[in-house]
């Protein structure tokens, strides 16, 4: 689960890493006032969970109130690659003098928490990690013993030959350990963190993910989701359990199974097709599942052949086939569908289909080429 | 032969009287597994099914019944906790299929779990079968086929799919493993390789990837470097969008994105059949026997 810049400078700041004072606007009026508040030029960033903000225009200075105004009127109602902006945060301006990045990830590779530092920071970070990788320092932590005091400075070290910033640096490198293990995240990371005129260190933006499986056992975590940032598509499909990601096409495809899933849509590529979607209904599924899912696929109005593709293990290829009766009873199709399933209680499956009218067909190819075949000749829902 | 799992397996299920761990215990009975043991704290001294004995803890199962693997079906938030019972009891595999278990409840597990010098396989997975000998996990057996074929998979149901294609064309397996596609877990592609490479009864492998990380890019020198086995592969995920990204951090640490092409580039540069479709696996597989 993505949070926004605020929650996560909110959560580093309670841990005592310094970062300058900022609150959120939610209007024009709000950030002008802010702004007067501090009596500084501001910067006025847009929350929202997309990279790239700045190059966006999501990230603007203001010299004055006024400006705060008109800059925040702009950026409040943007979208950034698809996703509404909602809320802007005010912050004052910083002198920057050096960027720094600072980073915390769980690492496949290295099974473990790895920390990552480049005294090269800000937007380019990732050109330096391809071009320049000897001024990336990674480290990787044992979870039994944490982030040790020797380990931080080695890292502060690479990043300032100054005593005062190693240390500061390795202070606050504990305290992002810290969160990213309280606050169950996957990934953890500051940049720029950069030195003031004063000499010293302050986090001017944040980034955390957090471990969705850590949601189930940490309610207080899961109150920090922010559903007016998301997709209103991809809320729906998480309150019914499901796995949704929109995508150009026009072939609505409802798969169990994520890897199963990304086959079904290859497939449809490879016969010429592209697919709207990805939807995972997931193992154990339920009729109401199935439900939910054509609700969903047919809200988009580019779907033009709906393609169901079940192998069933712990999912009951029947239960499949009530929901597909139930849904289509409830909202008679506007667009022709095809049946794929096989596995478990297929028998059953296929005659429930059959006595409602349905065909189902237990071939995966042949279900993918007639989907393709009719959301080519098919006309918009 | 076989790889992990053989008619020697005895298992111990945790979380057998819950639903999905019942459910699943019955279906390995079914198939002829020797389940020996089930635990369940609190219902020690009651009976599964009027045969299995169920025991408090992971140990007394073990003691009793000298159970040499576990298979655990407990939810989520415990789920960390038995997979390290279980390596401190002594079985020599432990099969984790929960799925949404915590990344960094893994970060601890896999150390401890290796320090005793157990095979973790999973968490998230369908775990394995080696079709007419034993069955560890959910893969439904009637898919399978005994016969030649290695498969080791990232995924669930598509491991399915092409199993049973395997299947209806008469190409049997020797072992079907599902490795699960959790960031942190046990076995990957590589212990799964070298373990049919060693096997006689293994002729070819399937493998089947998806797309992020670099575990098939590695597992593709593997292939080049140490087999002689030959091996088909498939990436899933060609088409799927670049997605989520993961802040900056997840290409600084990987210097890659881990997609298809990537990987696929990778299994060509390793002399693998690479098979564009599932059912491409049945010819490449029978061109290579």
């Amino acid at each position: 689960m993505n949070i926004h810049e605020y929650q996560a400078k909110d959560i580093l700041r309670r841990t005592g890493i310094p970062i300058p004072a900022g609150e959120i606007a939610t209007t024009p009026d709000e950030a002008r006032a802010l702004a007067s508040r501090y009596g500084s030029t501001v910067v006025i960033k847009a929350q929202v969970h997309a990279g790239g903000r700045g190059k966006a225009g999501g990230v603007k200075l203001a010299a004055s109130p006024d400006d705060a105004y008109a800059v925040a009127s702009r950026i409040l109602g943007m979208h950034i690659k698809g996703l509404p902006v909602m809320k802007v945060l005010v912050t004052p301006a910083a002198d920057i003098a050096r960027e720094a990045y600072v980073g915390i990830i769980v690492d496949r590779a290295a099974q473990r928490p790895v920390v990552m530092v480049s005294p090269a920071g800000g937007i380019d970070i990732e050109e330096v990690a391809a071009t320049a990788p000897e001024k990336i320092l990674k480290l990787p932590v044992d979870p039994r013993y944490g982030l040790l005091g020797f380990q931080a400075m080695q890292l502060g070290f690479f990043l300032y030959e100054d005593v005062a910033l190693a240390r500061q640096a390795a202070m606050i490198l504990r305290h992002l350990y810290e969160a990213f293990l309280a606050t169950g995240c996957s990934l953890a990371e500051i940049n720029p963190l950069v030195v003031t005129p004063e000499g010293s260190l302050v986090a001017l933006d944040a980034k955390m993910v957090i471990d969705d499986n850590e949601l189930d056992r940490r309610p207080e975590l899961a109150a920090l989701r922010d559903e007016t940032a998301e997709a209103p598509s991809e809320v729906a499909a998480r309150k019914a359990s499901l796995t949704f990601i929109k995508l150009e096409g026009n072939v609505g495809c409802v798969v169990n199974g994520a890897g199963l899933a990304m086959a079904t849509m290859d497939l449809v590529k490879y016969y010429g097709g592209e697919p709207a979607n990805f939807l995972d209904i997931g193992g154990s599924s339920n009729p109401e599942k199935v439900v939910h899912a054509l609700r969903i696929i047919t809200a988009d109005l580019n779907v033009r052949a709906i393609l169901f593709n079940i192998f069933g293990g712990i999912t009951r290829t029947d239960d499949v086939a009530n929901g597909i009766v139930a849904a289509t009873r409830q909202n008679p199709l506007t667009v022709p569908i095809v049946i794929r399933l096989t596995g478990t209680n297929e028998e059953i499956a296929v005659k429930i289909l059959r006595d409602n009218g349905f065909s189902a067909s237990a071939d995966m190819d042949a279900a993918v080429q007639q989907a393709v075949e009719l959301a080519r000749g098919g006309k918009a829902a | 032969m076989s790889i992990f799992i053989d008619r020697q397996t005895s298992v111990v299920v945790q979380g057998i009287t819950g639903r999905d761990g019942s459910f699943h215990a019955k279906q390995m009975l079914e198939y002829g597994t020797a389940v020996v043991a089930g635990v369940t704290p609190g219902k020690g001294g009651q009976r599964f099914e009027q045969r299995v004995p169920i025991f408090n803890t992971v140990r007394d199962a073990v003691a009793s019944t000298g159970a040499n693997t576990s298979v655990i079906y407990v939810p989520p938030p415990f789920a960390a906790d038995a997979i390290m019972e279980a390596a401190d009891a002594g079985v020599s595999l432990i099969v984790a299929i929960t799925e949404g278990v915590p990344v960094l409840d893994m970060t601890r597990v896999v150390p401890f779990v290796a320090e005793r010098g157990v095979r973790l396989l999973g968490p998230n997975c369908p775990g394995l079968i080696s079709p007419g000998k034993s069955k560890v996990g959910i893969i439904p057996g009637r898919i399978c086929l005994p016969g030649s074929v290695g498969v080791v998979s990232r995924s669930g149901t598509l491991t399915y799919e092409i199993v049973n294609q395997l299947t209806r064309a008469g190409l049997g397996q020797s072992t079907c493993v599902g490795i699960g596609g959790d960031p942190i877990n046990g076995t990957g592609f590589i212990e799964c390789l070298t373990a049919f490479e060693a096997d006689p009864e293994t002729t070819v492998v399937c493998m089947m990837g998806e797309i992020g990380g670099v575990d098939e890019q590695h597992a593709a020198r593997f292939v080049q470097d140490r087999m002689t086995k030959p091996v088909v592969g498939f990436i899933a995920g060609q088409t799927a969008p670049p997605g989520r990204r993961m802040g900056h951090a997840g290409a600084i640490i990987s210097g890659s994105s881990g997609t298809a092409a990537e990987k696929l580039a990778a299994f060509e540069a390793a002399g693998m059949g690479i098979a564009r479709r599932p059912i491409d696996f049945v010819d490449l597989v029978r061109a290579r026997l």
